[in-house]
């Protein structure tokens, strides 16, 4: 019978085998996600009770787990309230990570990420507790706070970045909201604060600078037809273009007209500077049908349209339909289906103020570990080369005629040479329009490059233009970021 | 050419003695490790604890060398290190749930261990030759047969989530299916041993495989309308597995014949997939198998989800002793202790109790190649296999391997029975290595006993 005893040993080495491979499928192959699935209460549990990371700041938490004598062990807190709202996000037991960093750069801060894989192995031989990566962000507080203040009541976004880099030096999107009121350990409260977080007016929960309902950029989109004008050769920026009163749209009875139903120049024509310095519609309009809806959306996707980025959270694509004649008349002044972020349009300033090379934009310096060793810092990547230096220089000065003596003079700062482009974005017949400034500055060696929206005109409501109702914001951002 | 042997085999007795305290001072440590984890101070427990598994453990061990001597030595270390790591699994759950009093449940399974070591003592005491055993094949049947069938009877019978596997006497709750599986063995060892000659007969030739004659299927369809029996009234997927596992094997065993293995698969799964149509309970048992995430599972029981999310959580490594979560997890110290331990201990350490259970099957099957009869050889293959299969069934089902049944894993969970019966299979294992690797009568004094012209010769 020793035969069939041995066989059976290889039956019995075949059923644990099976059970060695079922174990490592649960605990190796698969855990991350069954980690992941939502409703794993175990897995919430074990981020409370370790201490996650912190976001800060120039070296001051925006946001921070504090060890508090309760089940869950550490408690999330906010000190700067609601400044940073759209940025950290929040953390709650009961809605998760979410809203910004906090959800992006989850694994991170919560220390499950593998890029810490080492060191927790090393805490947990050295005994020390477990704890998540700290984030240094890319922000500037004095720009921050000055987006903020500025921005005041009015519903909209501010991005500032460093063209250089690309680096993320304000963003700030109103309304805002308390994250720490989600954080608490008082389910109660907490649902309360979720529900009044969802129905409060104006979505306060959105990243509008990235993530919101898209903008129409209205004229400041005429930065990237100007560009597309001087990049195909046939234009300078001294070249005469027409600029009457209306312009006849082709395939169409439309017409398309000024803003003051004037000619822009003397019988009616224009230069291409004077054009963006006063936002000539029916000048750009004739050079949208001249150059063509595809040059136009070439240039756009050079500037970034189309791209889904990560800074790390996620930004939504802006975006230029395909278009025919009369809508590339339209969308070269930034109206038919042309769509925007915030971010997208503060990008087009950059990488005009950088030669010509637009920076991915990023907003976490770097990341370091329990014991403060870095374990990851971003270097800035160009995204792309959306003109060649000599239009980027070109595109520069007429844009610091349109802040000198065009629309823009609201963003003037004294001793400071300043670019930029207004736009007023009107969203359907009879709201208020939408009101942008971006900039950039100083115009001969930038440092920041700026994009601001205020919605609905703001507190100037249908008198908004955007360089009255945006201009004064980008100015107060630009001199916190230029003035020590 | 032959060879006379003068070899005389080891008993190995100080070698379990070491084991046996390396395995003694695992669980002490492992003990303190909850202690420390969990409360911030060493346990005071620790040192009564210690001393009672001691005393039980090294008191078995002095039995085995009164009356086992050639007994194998790491069967004894292993169910220590076992059922003393259940033990601790337990008392940290306990401690989780902040149970007091009477309805602890650490102190009781600590009272059951020293009734089977006992008990299990006595089986080595008592049991002078596992032979014995075999004058109550039928007597086995009987009993094993009415155990089974126990928790139908009404009154005493218990079901707990849909298995209708448990007895009530006053408090306690037993599962007497547990005892009913070892009784089973020895009924299948002793009938099997008595009629192998004409189960291998062969009949027709199939394919190749000769086939056995129609009039032997008799004991193979009584032992499938039994385990569907069990399966169909009682709802226990795991027990009828186990059981018609088991017979199929030795029957295997006992005829050397493939094609018994291929009647018993072909039965056995025609009679799952009508089981699967026609139990409704059993429907339920796939359905949470095939997809334990899904909606439609998660609707019906979050059970086996919330094991491998526990499980998922350990790891490699494990959260360690005390710090994990397994008190999230449904019957976390019975059915559900693997994923209790393999949260705490992770991958590592669920790999190194797969491994004990592999080595105390192994040793099973190493006193059934060794020992010299064929009821011997049946009896340990029977309780090995059926030991081997216990676990694949309880670990399989907890990781999708199987569909989910309900039973303990052997020495780990939470239950009397079950430690009473696994305490007991592994004496009758011990004995049964014995008498395997007990050297034969010496030779000189055989011969200077018998007639002066013979001599016990080993043949090679």
């Amino acid at each position: 019978m020793n035969k069939p005893i041995r066989r059976l040993s290889y039956v019995v080495a075949l059923l644990f085998c099976s059970l060695l491979f079922s174990t490592t499928w649960v605990q190796f192959v698969t855990a991350k996600s069954i980690d992941n699935l939502p409703g794993n209460y175990r897995t919430l549990l074990n981020g409370y009770s370790r201490q996650r990371g912190a976001i800060l700041v120039n070296g001051s938490p925006i946001a921070k787990s504090v060890p508090i004598k309760d089940r869950y062990k550490f408690v999330r807190t906010y000190p700067s309230a609601k400044l940073y709202s759209q940025v950290t996000g929040y953390y709650s037991f009961t809605y998760g990570a979410g809203g910004g960093l906090e959800g992006s750069e989850d694994s991170l801060l919560s220390g499950q990420s593998d890029q810490l894989f080492y060191r927790q192995v090393l805490d947990m031989l050295t005994g020390k507790p477990p704890s998540g990566a700290s984030l240094e962000l890319t922000i500037n507080p004095k720009a921050q706070t000055a987006a903020d203040q500025a921005l005041g009541n009015q519903r909209g976004a501010v991005v500032a970045l460093d063209p250089k880099t690309g680096a993320i030096l304000a963003m700030v999107s109103h309304p805002q909201y308390d994250p720490g009121t989600l954080a608490s350990h008082n389910l109660n409260s907490v649902a309360a604060a979720w529900k009044a977080l969802n129905a409060a007016p104006g979505n306060p929960a959105v990243n509008r600078a990235i993530a919101g309902d898209l903008y129409p950029p209205g004229s400041t989109f005429k930065l990237v037809t100007a560009a597309a004008a001087l990049s195909s050769g046939k234009f300078t920026e001294s070249s005469q273009i027409p600029g009457p009163a209306t312009l006849a749209l082709p395939q169409s009875t439309a017409h398309l007209p000024t803003d003051d139903r004037q000619p822009c120049g003397p019988g009616d024509k224009t230069t291409l500077t004077h054009a963006l310095e006063i936002s000539c519609n029916t000048a750009f309009g004739w050079l949208g049908l001249d150059l063509g809806g595809n040059a136009l959306r070439a240039q756009a996707a050079k500037f970034g349209f189309g791209d889904t980025l990560h800074v790390p959270m996620r930004v939504t694509a802006s975006s230029v339909p395909p278009l025919n004649a009369p809508q590339s008349a339209q969308a070269a002044i930034g109206q038919y289906d042309v769509r925007v972020t915030p971010l997208q349009m503060a990008m087009v300033s950059a990488g005009i103020a950088n030669n010509g090379a637009v920076m991915t934009p990023y907003l976490v310096k770097d990341s370091r570990n329990s014991s403060l060793d870095i374990i990851d810092q971003t270097q800035p990547q160009q995204l792309s080369q959306a003109v060649t230096p000599a239009v980027a220089a070109a595109l520069t000065r007429m844009m610091v005629t349109v802040v000198q003596s065009g629309t823009g003079t609201p963003a003037q700062i004294p001793g400071i040479t300043v670019a930029g482009k207004t736009g007023t974005a009107q969203l359907a017949a009879g709201g208020n329009p939408d009101a942008w400034f971006t900039s950039f500055a100083p115009a001969t060696k930038p440092q920041v490059a700026i994009a601001v929206v205020v919605e609905n005109g703001g507190n100037a409501g249908s008198e908004a233009y955007g360089g009255a109702v945006a201009g004064p914001i980008a100015r107060a951002v630009m001199e916190a970021v230029l003035k020590p | 050419m032959s060879t006379v042997t003068s070899f005389r085999p080891r008993t190995r007795r100080n070698v379990e003695l070491v084991l046996l305290l390396l395995a003694i001072a695992i669980v002490l440590v492992a003990y303190l490790d909850v202690g420390l984890a969990m409360g911030g101070t060493f346990p005071p427990d620790l040192i009564k604890y210690g001393f009672g598994l001691l005393f039980l453990s090294v008191g078995f061990h002095l039995v085995l060398r009164w009356r086992a001597a050639y007994a194998d030595p790491l069967m004894l270390p292993i169910a220590t290190l076992l059922n003393g790591l259940g033990l601790v699994m337990i008392h940290r759950l306990d401690l989780a749930y902040g149970r007091t009093g009477s309805k602890l449940l650490e102190p009781k399974q600590l009272m059951w261990s020293a009734l089977s070591v006992l008990i299990a003592a006595g089986v080595i005491v008592a049991l002078r030759d596992h032979r014995q055993l075999r004058r109550f094949t039928f007597t086995a049947m009987a009993v094993g047969l009415g155990m089974l069938l126990l928790p139908l009877l009404p009154v005493i019978g218990r079901s707990i989530n849909g298995s209708r596997i448990w007895i009530g006497i006053g408090p306690l709750s037993l599962q007497p299916a547990e005892i009913a599986k070892i009784l089973l063995v020895i009924f299948f060892a002793g009938y099997l041993v008595e009629t192998r000659d004409v189960l291998s007969m062969v009949g027709r030739r199939f394919l190749g495989i000769g086939l056995p004659r129609a009039r032997d299927l008799g004991p193979i369809l009584i032992a499938w309308l039994a385990s569907v029996a069990v399966l169909v009234f009682q709802g226990d997927l795991g027990m009828s597995l186990l059981f018609f596992g088991v017979f199929v094997a030795m029957l295997y065993v006992a005829t050397e014949r493939r094609s018994w293995i291929a009647i018993g698969l072909i039965l056995f799964c025609a009679g799952s997939y009508f089981a699967n149509l026609v139990i409704q309970h059993v429907q339920v048992r796939v359905l949470l198998w095939l997809d334990p995430f899904g909606p439609k599972a998660l609707a019906v029981s979050d059970q086996l989800a919330k094991g491998l999310m526990g499980m998922a959580q350990g790891g490699l490594l494990g959260s360690g002793l005390g710090l994990g979560h397994p008190q999230l997890t449904y019957f976390p110290e019975s059915d559900f202790i693997i994923p209790s331990f393999g949260e705490e201990l992770g991958l590592v350490g669920l790999f190194a109790l797969l491994l004990l259970y592999v080595l105390l099957v192994e040793r099973g099957l190493r006193a059934a190649l060794g020992v010299r009869d064929g009821f011997g050889k049946l009896l340990a293959v029977g309780l090995s296999f059926s030991f081997a299969l216990q676990c694949f069934v309880v670990v399989g089902g907890v990781t999708r391997v199987i569909p989910l049944t309900g039973m303990t894993m052997p020495f780990l969970s939470y239950g009397g029975s079950s430690l009473l019966a696994n305490w007991s299979l592994v004496a009758i294992l011990l004995r049964i290595s014995d008498q395997s690797r007990r050297p034969l009568p010496d030779p000189e004094e055989l011969a200077a006993a018998s007639a002066a012209h013979t001599q016990v010769v080993r043949l090679q």
